[in-house]
């Protein structure tokens, strides 16, 4: 019998196998930042250990840093001494960094990708649980905790169960207006905030292959929301186009090596899955969540499920979470007044996602009362959109870009929208508190971000596209 | 660094009867700016146990003296969300060492065994027995048997299996941590290099 994707990449990495345990699995690259990493590097000096392989990790402080002033010294003395440990480590232990303003910081799964690091065939952690993103390139990569840093940094490998195997396929062409974060946001709220729990999920279709790289990182990123170990999509001429003169990427010889090997790199026709989903894309609308979690979403024209429409055991938590959100069941969203807008973040913080953005606003101007958080998720976004002319259009319509990092996605930084009012954000979480203590989070695509922003409400943003 | 060993452990509960339990509940992102591990349970549940205030909410479980104990039952998809470990480590510094759930998050469950809190997964029957057990009496004990790999409700004798792989429980009733597995493998590390693409 044939192998997945999944399979021929865990098999060709697996060190060793326990018949009742886990596989330890070789990891070929690992991503770091300030948050999850300063007690790993502890308890390797508590131990005496070295770093095995410090160059396979590479590190950028992106979850605790300001998006306004990076400049200057950062205010917030523990957020400043997290950064500054981050530093101190990859000094002590030889760990490449790129610093607050050096040209290649940013969110790490923004930066991996950018530069080259990130591989078709690679096997990728980092402590953080949208590693997922680079399953985009047909890699295995997934979010670890801070033990397991440690378990890389000592041994470059780590100890996982094996996962079983999902597929999640979507053929047909998408709707006009309708994103990867739709399709993503479909897909959970069809199969809930656990319904990939203990999968790993291997995404095609015909609009998934239609997908450019960055709308692919888009959806493999919120993998996790369902509770899936990763999602990875086979690579393909799309990806080795956008691998191919990276810095980091293999060139000339080894690149002909490479791409030999990436060729080969997909599920054979008689492979089994554990499980599997069919969908259709014609069946997505732009999406929009209404309640406290990501699985809480629904097409943009519809309403908030009713309590009739919620299992028994679950009935306590919707009424939780409609009360925490100051919605009533049965409600239409659109047309809900909003507050804040956030664009960013390693779901859609990159340039294409800018481009989106100004397309839609050009020739438009900001609802007056919508605070609006613009972030690219690196530098190299950042300068991309100043030489692409976006700025002007931005500030043309009212709105100004900030500097990179994770900001208000989880609002560890300044960026925190406050109690009681609504975001409408690209990021990828809409739990209690996510974006600030009270704060209220819709998640949506960029478009439907975009739309909002202008309007003051949420909007179909269908509506408002030219011809 | 070796973890708490763990065998049989018979405990009152704290009950919390929600789904989906995410791990920005459990430690919310603007106290993981510590570079320590230490201090974590003081805002174990912070946003659901005090007010803006940070005077502890009077109908939040951990502020109700009616319950206490080490094992923590909660509802449906426990820890899902964040990778944070901080949450594990949230959950040992409040004196957790049991959490009892029908169904947890991937990251969440290794986590927490990293870290020597036992992830117990029942059925959602044996759950609901359990929540209702509790609500009865505030005072009925669970008995955790590691080695046998199950879950007892002291009370009515009610009991069921769990699984947990041969290695981590081997791990957890000796207090071994995955370095020290992953250390003495270095030959084979080595072997593999040989043959790594990258």
């Amino acid at each position: 019998m044939g192998k997945t994707l999944f399979d021929k990449i865990w098999d060709a990495h697996a060190v060793t196998e326990m018949s009742d345990g886990p596989t330890q699995l070789y990891i070929d690259r690992q991503f770091a930042h300030e948050v999850t990493s300063p007690q790993a590097f502890n308890s390797l000096r508590e131990r005496g250990l070295s770093v095995l392989h410090p160059e396979k990790t590479i590190a950028t402080p992106d979850h605790n840093i300001p998006t306004w002033n990076q400049d200057m010294p950062i205010t917030d003395p523990i957020s400043k001494f997290q950064v500054e440990t981050l530093t101190k480590n990859c000094e002590e232990f030889g760990i490449t960094l790129y610093g607050l303003g050096n040209n290649k910081n940013g969110i790490v799964h923004v930066v991996g990708p950018e530069n080259g690091y990130t591989l078709p065939g690679m096997t990728i952690v980092c402590g953080d649980s949208h590693t997922s993103t680079h399953g985009a390139f047909g890699t295995i990569a997934f979010g670890i905790g801070t033990s397991e840093v440690e378990m890389v940094l000592a041994s470059q490998c780590i100890l996982q169960p094996r996962p079983k195997r999902m597929l999640i396929s979507i053929d047909g062409d998408l709707d006009r207006g309708v994103a990867s974060k739709d399709i993503i946001l479909y897909i959970i709220s069809q199969l809930s905030t656990g319904g990939a729990t203990g999968y790993f999920v291997e995404f095609a279709g015909t609009a998934i292959t239609a997908l450019s790289m960055e709308a692919r990182m888009t959806l493999c990123n919120m993998s996790i929301e369902m509770g899936a170990r990763g999602g990875l999509i086979a690579p393909d001429q799309t990806t080795f186009d956008y691998v191919e003169g990276r810095e980091f990427a293999p060139k000339g010889a080894d690149w002909d090596k490479a791409l030999a090997y990436w060729k080969t790199l997909k599920t054979d026709d008689d492979a089994e899955f554990d499980k599997s989903h069919y969908f259709k894309a014609s069946d997505i609308e732009p999406m929009i969540t209404y309640g406290t979690n990501p699985g809480m979403g629904v097409g943009i024209t519809g309403s908030i499920p009713t309590l009739d429409d919620i299992d028994p055991a679950g009935q306590a938590s919707f009424k939780q979470s409609m009360q925490y959100m100051g919605f009533e069941p049965g409600d239409q969203l659109i047309g809900k007044k909003i507050d804040y807008v956030f664009i960013g973040s390693c779901t859609n913080g990159r340039i294409e996602d800018l481009r989106t953005f100004c397309d839609f606003i050009k020739g438009r101007k900001k609802a007056d009362d919508v605070v609006a958080w613009i972030v690219p998720g690196s530098r190299k976004v950042e300068k991309q959109a100043r030489d692409e002319g976006l700025i002007p259009i931005l500030e043309e319509a009212g709105f100004v870009m900030r500097q990179p990092g994770c900001s208000a996605c989880l609002a560890m930084n300044d960026d925190k929208v406050p109690a009681g009012k609504y975001s409408v954000s690209t990021s990828n979480r809409n739990f209690e508190g996510r974006q600030g203590p009270g704060a209220r989070t819709l998640l949506s695509s960029v478009l439907t971000a975009a739309a909002a922003a202008v309007t003051g409400v949420v909007t179909d943003p269908r509506t408002m596209l030219q011809d | 660094m070796a973890i708490e060993k763990f065998s049989t452990l018979t405990s009152t509960c704290i009950p919390l009867a929600i789904e989906n339990v995410d791990t920005d509940q459990i430690i919310p992102a603007r106290f993981l700016k510590a570079t320590t591990k230490e201090g974590f349970g003081d805002n174990l549940f912070r946003d659901w146990r005090y007010d803006k205030q940070d005077q502890p909410k009077a109908d939040f479980v951990l502020n109700d003296p009616t319950y206490s104990g080490q094992v923590l039952v909660g509802g449906k998809n426990f820890g899902s969300g964040s990778s944070r470990e901080h949450a594990a480590w949230a959950l040992a510094g409040y004196g957790i060492r049991v959490v009892v759930s029908s169904f947890f998050a991937d990251i969440f469950k290794g986590n927490a065994l990293n870290n020597g809190v036992l992830p117990v997964q029942v059925s959602d029957g044996f759950l609901s027995q359990l929540f209702a057990a509790i609500d009865t009496d505030a005072q009925t004990t669970v008995t955790v048997d590691l080695p046998a790999q199950s879950i007892t409700l002291d009370a009515t004798g009610a009991s069921e299996n769990f699984e947990i792989n041969g290695y981590k429980k081997n791990c957890l009733a000796n207090g071994y941590d995955d370095i020290d597995y992953l250390l003495s493998n270095k030959a084979q590390i080595e072997a593999w290099e040989k043959t790594s693409f990258y």
